[in-house]
């Protein structure tokens, strides 16, 4: 199958080593992967915080970049969210009955990673091998808006060498909400606050998840607290194995 | 301030709002699965018992000794004026509310015993449409004890069954109550205290067969 | 706070509740016990979504022949004996009912909790003319005992403790004032009380779950037999719907009564719920008044997006699972309509112009836990999504708007990108530590004041991707 990896602007900016595990995740499983060097970013934060018209431009660009994709693979499930769910409703809102039409016939074409390699590929064991103690956050849009289900979760019970430890509250927010982080300061993080207390509680090194928004937020919270735990985006662990660990 | 006024501008505007709305087409209802009537019997009593008012189950000749056990010695007993003679033990001070009793006289009975017109097994709720075994809502209000007799063949399964069953008594104008165990709040940190206002004890009674009167 | 109107900014209020530890504590074992309850509940139902869906086009074919709907209520109600009027705000409303009131010469009545009444303000409306509105829902009453307002609309004084309630009992009932902190001494406490009050007040005012336009029913949906009292023993009744509440047929009822009680008080019915049509004669008021108010509805009613809002049976499910509200509580809202429902409904009624409410979409992390429990399927967070565009679009150009235009434009092509993300590593320098930045400024300090950010790394994806294929060409 050839994927159009669409990295997304936080991997691209901040977790690069996220992209790379995505690539080499990717490629050890047989797939082909491009990248198109013209994308930048989905529109979420612009669409979030109520920036629509700039927001269009970004699903426009979206659009123009993928419209002859056989697939588009992401490892960011609110990203893929955005696509799916909130591009059709966007073009509504702009009015835009031809653009509501190119995302609509796109949407069913795009993936976040994980999703992507159990219900599209059908493979949940893909030959990890990754020795920590790890806990996994299930992200919101991944797991109301996307409905990835238990995918995360079966990639990771048949990773090696890995303890995987029950978070309490896992689906709970983690309190990041994009703009919200900023503009709510003190209710988001009091949901870190708790986010960041079951994580340790667990006792894990790692907390893992499928979006490196809600772990740079998680992250920040855990430095904060100089608690030694850490986070480590999901295809990090998938793309680690005994000769070469990515995270 | 003019009510015809606000009447029509209100229209005005909800016209213009929908204008070009079409209503979408309602799905089916959709069915749990069916039960058994003896299964629907014991789901009614689970749910009753749920809610923490008392159930009792008797051939149509011990609905007396059921209901006399229900009254627990209570004896000031209304009583609707449509209902079945035979289920009344002997030695009560009967209060019919014929004519109309007061708020205070009505204040004043310990006790209240009906029948309903329709009960649910999956929620365990008895429909009263206040005919002539019910009497009108007040009599069910103030008492404190409610018994409550149900024939057996007058438990349906599901919530639109009960609808359904009542829709003849709605557009006929009565009124209904729908009761669902006793009177509850959880307004102090959510701690359930059974008995606030309405009866604060219900005890059913389910007739298995009733004799044609 | 009063009816609607926020008297703070949402984050500004929300940081009063969340620095209290035992309001936090309070409200966390309580949506979290209702949580479980409701998952209990939903869970007995294997045709629940089935039924969600029934619930939402049910509704939304009410709403799309909303004026048709209202005029055939008005018409059966009339035709049993009842009396509608119409009101299309909350002075229209109050009036009305001020005016019933003085009619028949009472200084007292009694209420059931409806939040309605509590949007139109009606209490402290009546007040001024003189008339005391005694009201006889437990948390109700403890509210007003204690001249607060609800937290929540299902379990309004839900921020109170037992001791609380004790001590506010204790000094408030007359004849009391030896009450244990006991739960069901303190229920028996009110009902001694208004047990005088519901045999001998002449008139009542109550809200409205449900109307059927087919048959002028209106239904109210209760626990605690007040309602039963208020709507069965006085004279005169005044009834108070928004104009939303209306089904066409009584069969229409069915699922409503399904989806309330499991997504309400997660119970698989409610102890009591009464309906009636018009006046019964011989049973029950003989005087029975319908208003029908609209207060913002129709504008809500116009919007393709926010229409779905009008579905809201009130149920409360969206506040329990919320995990802003979990921390703020009801009252950071600073309206009778809390959490995320409150989020999309108060800016909605009252407009985008609102500089308080207008923050109130903001109050989410889209988390999207709302709309998994809405009974009747509103996206809350689509909703709150499109309120935000709204609430810019007002605004118009802001310090925010035009940081947004910049970074959007940076994201406008693939070399434009990369060359921000270089300027980004320059100009972020003096900030990092140790990989780390502890301490940002102007807007993003939110950010740090509880979280560090990690530092942009050296290489971006797409430099490596570009090293990588120049290496393998």
């Amino acid at each position: 199958m050839q994927i159009d990896l669409f990295i997304t602007c936080i991997n691209d900016a901040m977790f690069p080593r996220t992209g790379q595990a995505t690539v080499r995740l990717l490629e050890r499983l047989g797939q082909t992967v491009r990248f198109n060097a013209n994308q930048t970013c989905c529109g979420q934060m612009h669409l979030n915080t109520g920036y629509r018209d700039d927001a269009l431009k970004l699903i426009r660009k979206f659009v123009d970049d993928y419209r002859d994709s056989e697939v588009v693979v992401m490892p960011s499930g609110s990203c893929a969210a955005m696509v799916r769910e909130l591009y059709p409703e966007a073009a509504k809102w702009g009015g835009d009955q031809d653009l509501l039409r190119e995302v609509e016939e796109l949407a069913p074409r795009v993936f976040e990673l994980s999703e992507f390699l159990v219900n599209k590929l059908g493979i949940d064991d893909v030959g990890a091998y990754y020795p920590h103690r790890v806990t996994y956050h299930p992200t919101c849009h991944a797991m109301r808006v996307l409905r990835v289900g238990d995918a995360p979760l079966k990639l990771l019970r048949n990773v090696r060498g890995m303890t995987l430890l029950e978070l309490e509250g896992s689906e709970e927010c983690c309190g990041f909400g994009g703009t919200f982080s900023v503009k709510n300061p003190d209710v988001s993080a009091a949901m870190l606050a708790d986010k960041t207390r079951h994580i340790l509680d667990t006792g894990a090194e790692v907390c893992t998840a499928g979006d490196n928004s809600c772990l740079l937020h998680i992250g920040g919270g855990l430095h904060r607290l100089r608690s030694g735990a850490g986070t480590v985006h999901l295809a990090e662990i998938l793309a680690s194995t005994e000769g070469e660990v990515f995270a | 301030m003019s009510n015809a006024e606000a009447r029509l501008e209100m229209l005005t505007r909800i016209n213009r709002a929908v204008s070009g709305v079409e209503a979408p087409a309602l799905p089916a209802y959709p069915q749990g699965q069916r039960l058994e009537h003896e299964a629907m019997l014991h789901q009614f009593q689970d749910r009753i018992e749920d809610y923490r008012a008392s159930f009792v189950r008797v051939p149509a000749a011990e609905v007396m000794e059921a209901v006399e056990a229900a009254l627990a010695g209570a004896k000031r007993v209304l009583v609707p004026a449509g209902l079945h003679p035979d289920f009344l033990p002997s030695g009560l001070e009967l209060l019919r509310d014929d004519p109309p009793l007061s708020h205070a006289g009505l204040d004043g009975a310990e006790a209240v015993v009906t029948g309903c017109a329709v009960a649910i097994s999956e929620t365990g709720t008895i429909i009263l449409d206040h005919a002539p075994d019910q009497g009108r809502r007040a009599l069910t209000l103030i008492p404190d004890l409610h018994i409550c007799i149900i024939r057996a063949e007058q438990i349906v399964q599901s919530v639109l069954e009960g609808v359904q069953l009542v829709e003849a008594s709605v557009q006929a104008g009565q009124p209904l109550t729908w009761i669902s165990g006793g009177s509850a709040t959880s307004d102090i940190e959510l701690v359930r205290v059974e008995g606030v206002h309405g009866p604060r004890r219900l005890c059913v009674v389910v007739v298995d067969q009733i004799p044609v009167h | 706070m009063s009816g609607l109107h926020p008297a703070k900014p949402f984050p500004e209020a929300a940081r009063d509740k969340v620095n209290q530890p035992q309001l936090r504590a309070n409200l966390r074992k309580v949506t979290h016990t209702i949580r479980e309850k409701r998952l209990r509940a939903v869970g007995e139902l294997p045709h629940w979504e089935e039924l969600r869906v029934l619930g939402e086009a049910t509704k939304d074919a009410s709403l799309a022949n909303l004026s048709d709907r209202l005029l055939q209520l008005e018409a059966s109600v009339k035709a049993r004996g009842g009396q509608v009027h119409w009101a299309r705000d909350a002075a229209e409303a109050r009036e009305i009912v001020v005016r019933i009131a003085q009619a028949h010469q009472v200084d007292e009545l009694i209420k059931v909790k409806s939040i309605t009444s509590d949007e139109i303000e009606l209490n402290a409306a009546l007040q001024e003319r003189g008339i005391h509105a005694i009201e006889t829902d437990l948390a109700e009453l403890i509210v007003q005992l204690s001249h607060d307002t609800p937290s929540h609309i299902l379990v309004p004084a839900i921020h109170r403790n037992r001791a609380e309630i004790q001590a506010l009992f204790n000094r408030e009932l007359p004849g009391e004032g030896s009450l244990s902190d006991s739960p069901a001494e303190l229920a028996g406490a009110a009902r001694r009380y208004l047990r005088h009050k519901f045999l001998t007040t002449k008139m009542a005012v109550s809200g409205v779950n449900f109307a059927v336009a087919e048959t002028g029913t209106v239904c109210v949906v209760e626990s605690e037999g007040n309602g039963r009292m208020c709507l069965t023993l006085p004279e005169v009744l005044v009834s108070i719907m928004g104009v939303e509440k209306v089904l066409e047929k009584w069969e229409d009822l069915a699922v409503f009564m399904e989806l309330l009680p499991r997504s309400s008080t997660a119970e698989r019915m409610n102890p009591y719920t009464s309906f009636w049509s018009g006046v019964t004669p011989g049973d029950g008021p003989q005087e029975f008044h319908l208003i029908l108010l609209d207060n913002g509805r129709t504008e809500v009613l116009a919007d393709a997006t926010g229409r779905q809002t009008l579905r809201c049976i009130r149920c409360s499910a969206c506040l329990n699972v919320c995990p802003v509200y979990e921390r703020t509580g009801g009252h950071a809202y600073g309206s009778v309509y809390p959490g995320p429902i409150g989020a999309i409904l108060t800016p909605q009624l009252l407009g985008m112009a609102d500089k308080n409410a207008n923050t109130l979409p903001g109050a989410s992390s889209l988390c999207g836990a709302c709309f998994d429990a809405c009974p009747v399927r509103i996206n809350i967070p689509q909703v709150l999504i499109y309120l935000r565009g709204e609430v810019t679009a007002e605004k118009g150009v802001t310090a925010e708007a035009l940081a947004m235009k910049t970074v959007g434009y940076a994201m406008s092509s693939g070399w434009r990108f990369e060359g921000a993300l270089k300027l980004a590593r320059v100009g972020q320098g003096p900030l990092v530590k140790g990989g780390e930045i502890t301490s940002l400024p102007g807007l993003l300090g939110g950010w740090t004041q509880s979280r560090d950010l990690k530092a942009v790394p050296p290489q971006s994806f797409r430099e490596w991707w570009k090293e990588r294929e120049q290496g393998s060409e």
